[in-house]
């Protein structure tokens, strides 16, 4: 069985599209009195231009730490211990701070977790919008106010808003003018953060189309962080995995729904409730290890129903098991590569 | 039918508006009504976006706030008229788990603490060896073991953990209702599972029926038996749960059956849904359907008064007009 020569398991010629966020071997660690946790180990990923990659996993796996270090804002006691980050290919990691500015909103910016929570309550709209745009460009008093109301027009807000402060707005309303603010300087990376978690599914759905509409007008490539899977089936072009700070898989999200092959992707998705059908219910237990003390070899060993001795020796690496897919465990890879021989697996 | 366990008849709350108040009286339930029945045990669900009023009703069911009109009553009891040994009764057999299982811990406390405290207002038990066997039966039943948690700390718990536990300590008494007010919207998707398991597990083998608030329609399809749509204070469709999610018949449900987003790349959103402007929101039609704003199918009637239920299948019943002639062309 394992005689397939997973180490050239490359499928397809790798696509030629332009790399706009390019994430390698990233690892950034919090340092408390009993030992360091790990809470992004060894992520390496790509974000292709125009695209929505979806960044996946339970509370504590690390996407947010992830998504915090592209933007070089891990907070105290976190720091980024190793790897690089590079924007249309230039490394970010490490250079000043004076440098960072010139990153931060015009090519890199974030639609926060929380909306609600992220807007000066004492501060009337139109000032925070001009805050964002004054501290980064010179510009005219007087073409202020027809750029902040152009963005609202881009994002579905009315123009009354401009004078409102954030307790008159209703959530939907919040997160439409974080969005505006995301895309002041037209960045070409827009980092999500859950960016509906708090919203009712109705306006969930305004604001997630919204959002896709922005996305495709400036043509920015976006990462959107959540553990909702069906509003990542509905929006994201790619979905990434992670499990314990590490990266466990990452695919098209066609795949990864319909044939996902690392087992944790496999039972995150047969966890999800459906509407369809009624279906037994997928009972799993969280997080069983201790991410100060992260074990030899395979992250994902304690709960996985396929360990074998070799897993928990030696950590996998990431194989290549399609476009844009890659998986990073052994066993899978060799699974996803003889399913493909014998023509289960659709490329 | 036989006697409903817990029955809301008509109650409306109103939050503010006193004497001394500048704003305006905010009501939260208008002439709300719900039956729960027991015996076979079974969940029903209450559904509603925030705002809705699902906590105000919790508040009030747990007796937290009175009723600003109307009654609660717990098998045939008003819940407000009744004496210290009944409201002792009500309170071991209706329990509460809550949305946040980070909030309702004390910090300061082990988890024993916890069980210890029901052990003791409640006389469970007569001497240490008893009440520690009913407290491991409780951790058993949701998957928990003794030794592993209950000298932790609730910070050392995972969240699951945390969720089980309280699940635990309500199940000690051996309720007859558990009124769960989101229990699974602040747990993860893996852990969501174990949770509704566990109700399910609960309401099968050990009778223990459930009061389910969520926002969540794809749970509520998973675990639940019936069905109550809550929007802006009053029902707006109730009946058998897989009914109403599989043939929604208020448009407000459908809306919201139809926006839940499919876990299926294949299948997108029809992309148009109709979400009025401000101005129409801020219509005012203090008397008509609450939906109207909102509605694709509004007539005239829908303005001037607020529907009442209407029979749309078996056991199956909207609040909207649409609905009334087939009812009034059904032979009584």
């Amino acid at each position: 069985m394992s005689t397939i020569n997973t180490e050239n398991l490359i499928l397809d010629a790798p696509t030629d599209a332009k790399k706009v966020l390019e994430v390698e071997n990233l690892r950034v660690q919090y340092d408390t009195p009993r030992g360091a946790v790990r809470a992004a180990d060894d992520v390496s990923f790509y974000l292709k231009e125009k695209e929505i990659l979806g960044l996946v996993g339970e509370s504590g796996c690390g996407k947010t730490t992830t998504a915090m270090a592209i933007l070089q804002m891990v907070q105290s006691p976190g720091r980024i211990v190793g790897g690089q980050i590079r924007i249309n290919g230039r490394n970010i990691v490490g250079i000043p701070e004076s440098e960072l500015r010139k990153y931060r909103w015009t090519e890199l910016s974030l639609i926060p977790q929380g909306a609600m929570n992220s807007l000066n309550p004492v501060i009337k709209i139109k000032e925070q919008m001009a805050d964002a745009i004054r501290a980064h460009e010179n510009i005219k008093k007087k073409d202020l106010k027809p750029r902040i109301l152009k963005l609202f027009n881009d994002v579905g807000l009315p123009e009354r808003v401009y004078n409102m402060y954030p307790h008159e707005l209703s959530g939907g309303m919040k997160q439409r003018v974080c969005i505006a603010m995301s895309i002041v300087l037209n960045p070409s990376v827009i980092i999500a953060d859950e960016p509906t978690s708090a919203l009712d599914v109705v306006v969930q759905r305004v604001v997630a189309q919204t959002i896709l509409e922005v996305k495709e007008r400036l043509g920015v490539s976006m990462i959107m962080i959540g553990h909702d899977m069906g509003l990542q089936a509905q929006m994201v072009d790619r979905v990434a995995v992670m499990y314990a700070g590490r990266l466990v898989e990452i695919g098209p999200v066609m795949k990864m729904f319909k044939n996902p092959t690392h087992p944790y992707t496999q039972l995150l998705i047969e966890a999800i409730p459906s509407i369809k059908e009624k279906k037994p219910l997928k009972v799993t237990e969280g997080l069983t290890h201790d991410l100060r003390n992260t074990p030899e070899g395979c992250i994902y060993q304690f709960r996985c129903e396929h360990v074998e001795d070799s897993c928990c020796n030696e950590p996998p690496r990431m194989y290549q098991v399609g476009i844009d897919h890659f998986v990073s465990c052994r066993h899978a890879a060799e699974r996803a590569r003889s399913m493909e021989l014998l023509g289960g697996y659709h490329g | 039918m036989a006697e409903p366990l817990l029955e809301i008849k008509n109650v409306t709350k109103i939050f503010g508006g006193g004497l001394l108040s500048t704003s305006k009286p905010v009501v939260a339930l208008d002439g709300y009504s719900l039956d729960v029945y027991d015996q076979p045990a079974r969940i029903t669900t209450i559904a509603g976006e925030s705002g809705s009023g699902k906590t105000t009703l919790v508040n009030l069911i747990l007796g937290y706030l009175p009723p600003s009109e109307g009654e609660i009553r717990y098998k045939g009891i008003n819940l407000h008229e009744m004496d210290r040994n009944q409201r002792l009764m009500y309170r071991r057999e209706v329990q509460a788990v809550f949305q946040d299982p980070y909030e309702v811990y004390n910090p300061f406390y082990r988890v024993q603490h916890i069980f210890d405290m029901v052990v003791r207002n409640f006389k469970l038990g007569t001497n240490k060896k008893e009440s520690r066997e009913r407290i491991e039966e409780a951790l058993n039943v949701v998957g928990l073991r003794g030794e592993e948690i209950l000298e932790k700390y609730p910070h050392q718990l995972s969240g699951g953990q945390r969720q089980r536990v309280m699940v635990a300590r309500a199940y000690m008494l051996k309720p007859r209702l558990i009124v769960a007010d989101e229990p699974v919207s602040a747990v993860d998707a893996s852990l969501r599972a174990m949770i509704l398991d566990i109700m399910m597990k609960l309401r099968d083998e050990h009778h223990i029926s459930f009061l389910y608030i969520t926002h969540d329609l794809s749970t509520a399809y998973q675990i639940g038996d019936e069905m109550y749509v809550l929007f802006q204070g009053v029902t707006a469709e109730k009946g058998d749960t897989a009914q109403i999610i599989e043939n929604p018949k208020h448009p407000y449900v459908q809306e919201l059956v139809n926006s839940i987003p499919a876990p299926d790349p294949e299948i997108k959103w029809e992309t148009d849904i109709h979400l009025p402007s401000e101005e129409e929101m801020r219509m005012k039609y203090a008397r008509g359907c609450r939906f109207f704003p909102r509605c694709p199918y509004g007539m005239d009637i829908c303005k001037q008064k607020q529907p009442g239920m209407f029979t749309v299948g078996p056991q199956h019943e909207a609040a909207c007009y649409l609905y009334q002639k087939q009812q009034e062309e059904q032979p009584k």
